[in-house]
């Protein structure tokens, strides 16, 4: 391939300002306007990137989107991107480009000897091949060889993706003659316009292609409708690609900025869509066609028009429509030797000067190693050539338009699918839509605005018309050679074959058995000719075969464009305390627990010293804690002891105001879904107090019984989680320094007992105290407004210094809490666990009235004798503890089998041996018996006792 | 993403409500229940391909609604505050 810049020409490049990258470590020259594929070009680069599979050298085959092979990794000021096409990305001065799955480089491969070895490796090697063993022995070396960019896994990004919401009237994607007719028919009728187009400038087709407009020039016409629209407010972007077009109307459009920074997200409501997307260009399928050297005739046309590069010197075009004559007759105007093979006895009749036509004539295979070197035409002839141009029709761009549900047809005039049956509210205009000529595109886009109930005169070509006169020329069968039909996932004619005579014979199939269509372009040239050989193979038409389904999005979007500022925690929010400075201060060590941060321990301590040694302190003296995550959702109204009721496993109905109760939440299917203590204030009004994980989920579903069951007037409910703080002042002094707090409640045994509510004050502000504990300690549970709970906080720590008081972290709660075999929703239960798992079978039996969750109880699983149970766990003297989620086993028929888990172990500081607590197969009834517990491969013996180990008469809750 | 029609605050995109369950699906109370009933009204849905009636709860807002749309070409054809077809009272 010898591809040479001209010394003129080239509207998209500015020869005033050249500019310089590397490739592969080569100095490229090129100009601004240039992409890396002209540049590359330009400089005489045939080799550009080396296949996924069999490290075959590619060169640039198209000029857009479409392009197979020129993948690229660039590297320049802003970062790393991997797989980017060549043919998009605009050159700048000094980045750094790197061919994909080749090295060192893209000419000298080292896996290039891969190739010789290809007729070994057809589609589905792999699976057959290396089964045995194992495949995982060999997937290591083999995804190293095959592959495409490499991700940057240091990558951080400099700069936060924008995200733009944005509605319209009118959107319409793509500003060839057919959208930019479009956009300037719905402006002119009233309506805001949205005109997107992927390239850096508009006009699609008009830039490269001969046509005039109204009598205008078509690159003329083009700048005058899009200034038109610019000046008339409307929102005309380049360099964004449309790239999916998901429900009710809502396009995503990506967009790429030249300055540095990333990508921008658009998210498009419109109230009407114009796809005016076009078509792309098919290879042609002889031997050897994918060779470095061998491009699209219409990316050759554009190359030449828009870049100044002539794409060779001594040219074989290959064809079976008429759109590939006006390259043929430009490069041969540029000084090119051109020769046309063209598969219709008839040819074409537009050649230009200078181009010989051999009509009823096929290329049957290029030579040539690293560059195409000549064909070998079907009737023997050889030409030498250093390019070959192919045009094998043209495939309507209908990705969008699939998205959206759309049924495709199919055109047999056109040998192509279009878009059938219109989809209301998106219309479709120019190539994607059929169109051919110039003043159909124009038409047919000013039609597609009118369908939304305008009407206005269309624009007109006004100089010679483009025909296609397309005819079949698919891949067919048995030919001899490698055909490729999928560059960048190296299937060749060969593999459709052997898929089909595997029966792989559904198109979704083929897909997945050979990829076919994958990859980064997802078959945008492939696709056609590859369900069209498999048409013909199994005897079907191309109809019948269809089309694999079009999912967004329809070129590669970075992540970062996706994410935008949704990273971290402003992607998950952490929730955090009132107190948090207070307890940073304190040295505690912050952990998320279930959304919230919250101290783990504290002081800077070793964690698991610090860990044993605030539980020990815990129950000789007095603990403080913060509990302000723990729910806190008022339930207000006059059926509100009735809607409790319903609510709760247990009666809550029989509450007296000013005491509260235990009780459990179940789901319909019965399990245990929360647990905590239900708050009467008065008659009409209760404080739920849930698990601080559950609050949202526990909200929601008050919610949903209250308005589907109770009605809005009957039950009020207010989630006040984040009004207050609550904090706990727990162990055997926890009462002389609730005293010294001063708050103005009567504190004695009598007036308020455990589980008794009073209220009281605190510097002029109502604080509520419930005796309520889950250390097993005498526990006054604080609740105040949360801006004023930093003073309350403050005493506490002050009157609790002459008791020795400590701060308790969250993992010292646990260790209290297990000694005392209270259960955590969740870890010590499970998707099974129901009530009477939990030995709470009393309101199961006994109660009268309907609640959540009851008729599961008595199920066939509800009712069964052999449910897992909640059972203490005791290790021999000495041991350590045992592992959370270890198994408890058992030998039944011989084999071990599962009789339930450990849930929570801790080491207890003040038992000074481990405690745990377990869900074991009939477990409440097996108390003393010793079962095996399995971890990891080691067996330990365990003995099943109750679950509190720690004072089981509860003397200490009054102590 | 598609845009739901919440009867108390207008459109808004679906990533802002949670399905809820086919309307009319009443619950049958009583410990006596039959099995059958009972499963029917916790596992047995009809899931039809084609107009559907659904209730939704609109997160931000907090309530529950009735919506009618089509699980096929994703229409919706309105929504609703419940009423007594889907609380059976």
């Amino acid at each position: 391939m010898s591809a040479s810049r001209l010394t003129t020409g080239g509207s998209d490049i500015d020869r005033a300002r050249p500019l310089s990258f590397t490739f592969d470590g080569r100095r490229v020259e090129g100009f601004a306007g240039d992409t890396i594929a002209s540049a590359l070009l330009a400089s005489g680069q045939a080799v550009v990137g080396r296949s996924f599979k069999y490290h075959r050298p590619r060169g640039v085959w198209g000029s857009g989107v479409e392009d197979p092979n020129a993948l690229v990794d660039v590297e320049s000021a802003v970062g790393r991107v991997p797989n980017a096409r060549a043919t998009t990305v605009q050159a700048v001065e000094g980045i750094k480009v790197r061919s994909v799955n080749a090295s060192p480089t893209a000419e000298t491969d080292r896996n290039a000897v891969l190739d010789r070895f290809a007729r070994f490796l057809p589609a589905a090697f792999y699976y057959k091949t290396f089964m045995w063993p194992d495949w995982h022995l060999f997937e290591p070396r083999i995804r190293a060889m095959a592959g495409l960019g490499i991700v940057d896994s240091d990558w951080k990004p400099r700069q936060v993706s924008d995200q733009v919401n944005h509605h319209c009237d009118v959107l319409v994607v793509g500003a060839g003659p057919a959208g930019l007719a479009a956009a300037a028919s719905a402006a002119a009728a009233g309506h805001s316009v949205v005109l997107v187009d992927d390239r850096t400038h508009p006009g699609g087709s008009l830039r490269h292609r001969a046509g005039e407009v109204d009598g205008l020039d078509g690159k003329a016409w083009v700048e005058t409708v899009v200034a038109r629209l610019k000046s008339g407010g409307q929102l005309v972007l380049s360099d964004t690609t449309a790239f999916g077009l998901y429900d009710h109307n809502l396009v995503a459009l990506n967009q790429r900025h030249s300055d540095g920074r990333p990508d921008t997200l658009w998210r498009v409501r419109p109230r009407r869509i114009v796809l005016a997307t076009g078509a792309i260009e098919r290879p042609v399928p002889f031997a050897n066609n994918d060779l470095p050297g061998i491009l699209s005739a219409d990316a050759a046309l554009s190359y030449l028009r828009r870049h100044g590069v002539l794409v060779g010197r001594e040219i074989v075009v290959a064809t079976n429509n008429d759109s590939a004559y006006e390259p043929a007759s430009a490069l041969a105007a540029a000084g090119a030797s051109v020769t046309v093979v063209d598969c219709r006895r008839e040819g074409g009749a537009q050649a230009g000067t200078g181009v010989r036509v051999l009509a009823g004539r096929m290329v049957a295979v290029a030579r040539g190693r690293n560059a195409v070197q000549g064909v070998l035409l079907d009737d023997g002839t050889t030409l030498a050539a250093d390019c070959v141009l192919v045009s094998g029709g043209w495939t309507p761009t209908v990705h969008l338009f699939s998205q959206a549900k759309g049924k495709l047809a199919w055109n047999d005039q056109l040998a192509a699918f279009i878009p059938g049956e219109a989809i209301e509210g998106i219309g479709v205009a120019g190539a994607v839509a059929g169109a051919v000529s110039l003043s159909e595109a124009l038409a047919s886009g000013v039609a597609a605005v009118d369908a939304f109930g305008s009407s206005s005169p269309a624009p007109r070509g006004s100089g010679a018309e483009a025909t296609l006169g397309v005819v079949s020329l698919w891949p067919k069968p048995k030919a001899k050679g490698r055909v490729w039909i999928d560059y960048q996932s190296d299937v060749t004619a060969k593999d459709v074959e052997l898929a089909a005579r595997e029966n792989f014979v559904s198109v979704e199939h083929l897909k997945r058995y050979t990829t076919l269509g994958m990859a980064t372009d997802q078959g945008k040239t492939s696709n056609l000719n590859g369900l069209a050989l498999l048409a013909d193979i199994t005897g079907r038409g191309i109809p019948e075969v269809g089309t694999t389904t079009y999912r967004p999005p329809f070129t590669p979007v970075p992540f970062a464009s996706l994410v935008g500022s949704r990273r971290g925690s402003m992607h998950n929010p952490v929730r955090r305390l009132p107190l948090e400075a207070n307890h940073r201060a304190a040295g505690g060590v912050f952990q998320e627990y279930g959304g919230w941060l919250r101290p783990a321990y504290y002081g800077g301590g070793e964690a698991h010293a610090s860990i044993q040694e605030e539980a020990r302190r815990a129950r000789q003296s007095v603990a403080l804690f913060d509990g302000s995550t723990l729910g806190k959702i008022e339930v207000i109204g006059p059926r509100a002891a009735e809607f409790v009721d319903f609510i709760y496993y247990n009666t809550m109905s029989t509450l007296k105001p000013g005491h509260c109760r235990y009780g459990f939440m179940l789901s319909e299917n019965g399990v245990v879904f929360d647990d905590g203590v239900l708050v009467r204030l008065d008659e009409h009004r209760f404080i739920v107090s849930c698990s601080s994980s559950h609050v949202a989920a526990v909200h929601a579903r008050l919610e949903e019984w209250r308005q589907d069951r109770f009605g809005r007037d009957a039950v009020y409910i207010h989630n006040a989680t984040a009004q207050y703080a609550t904090l706990t002042v727990s162990g055997p002094n926890a009462r002389q320094v609730v005293e010294a707090l001063d708050l103005g409640a009567t504190l004695d045994d009598a007036s308020l007992p455990h589980m008794g509510v009073a209220v009281g004050r605190f510097a002029g502000n109502e604080v509520r105290i419930a005796r309520v504990s889950f250390t097993g300690d005498r526990s006054y549970e604080i609740s105040i407004r949360a801006d004023r709970a930093e003073v309350l906080w403050a005493r506490m720590q002050q009157e609790g210094r002459a008791f020795d008081a400590v701060l308790l972290g969250l993992e010292s709660l646990m260790i209290l809490r297990a000694e005392k075999g209270y259960i955590v929703i969740g870890k010590d239960t499970d998707g099974t666990t129901m009530p009477h798992d939990l030995g709470v079978a009393g309101p199961r039996t006994k109660r009268a009235s309907e609640f959540v969750g009851r008729r599961s109880l008595f199920t066939e699983a509800g009712n069964s004798t052999d449910r897992n149970q909640l059972v203490g766990l005791a290790v021999r003297e000495g041991e350590a503890p045992l592992a959370t989620g270890a198994y408890g086993v058992e030998k039944r028929e011989g084999r071990p089998k599962s009789i339930g888990f450990v849930t929570s172990s801790y080491q207890s500081p003040t038992l000074g041996r481990p405690v745990a607590l377990a869900l074991i197969e009939r477990g409440a009834a097996r108390h003393g018996e010793t079962i095996d517990i399995q971890h990891l491969g080691v067996v330990r013996q365990a003995t099943i006792v109750a679950p509190c180990a720690f004072d089981p008469e509860g003397r200490r809750l009054h102590a | 993403m598609q845009l739901f029609p919440c009867p108390f605050c207008g459109p808004r995109e679906e990533s802002e409500f949670h399905y809820g369950g086919e309307a009319g699906n009443l619950r049958p109370d009583g410990r006596d229940v039959t099995a059958e009933r009972w499963a029917g009204y916790l596992h047995m849905r009809d899931n039809p391909k084609g107009p559907t009636r659904e209730i939704w709860v609109h997160l931000t807002c907090g309530e529950f609604f009735a919506m009618s749309r089509d699980s096929v070409n994703h229409k919706v054809s309105g929504s609703s505050v419940l009423g007594e077809a889907e609380h059976g009272a």
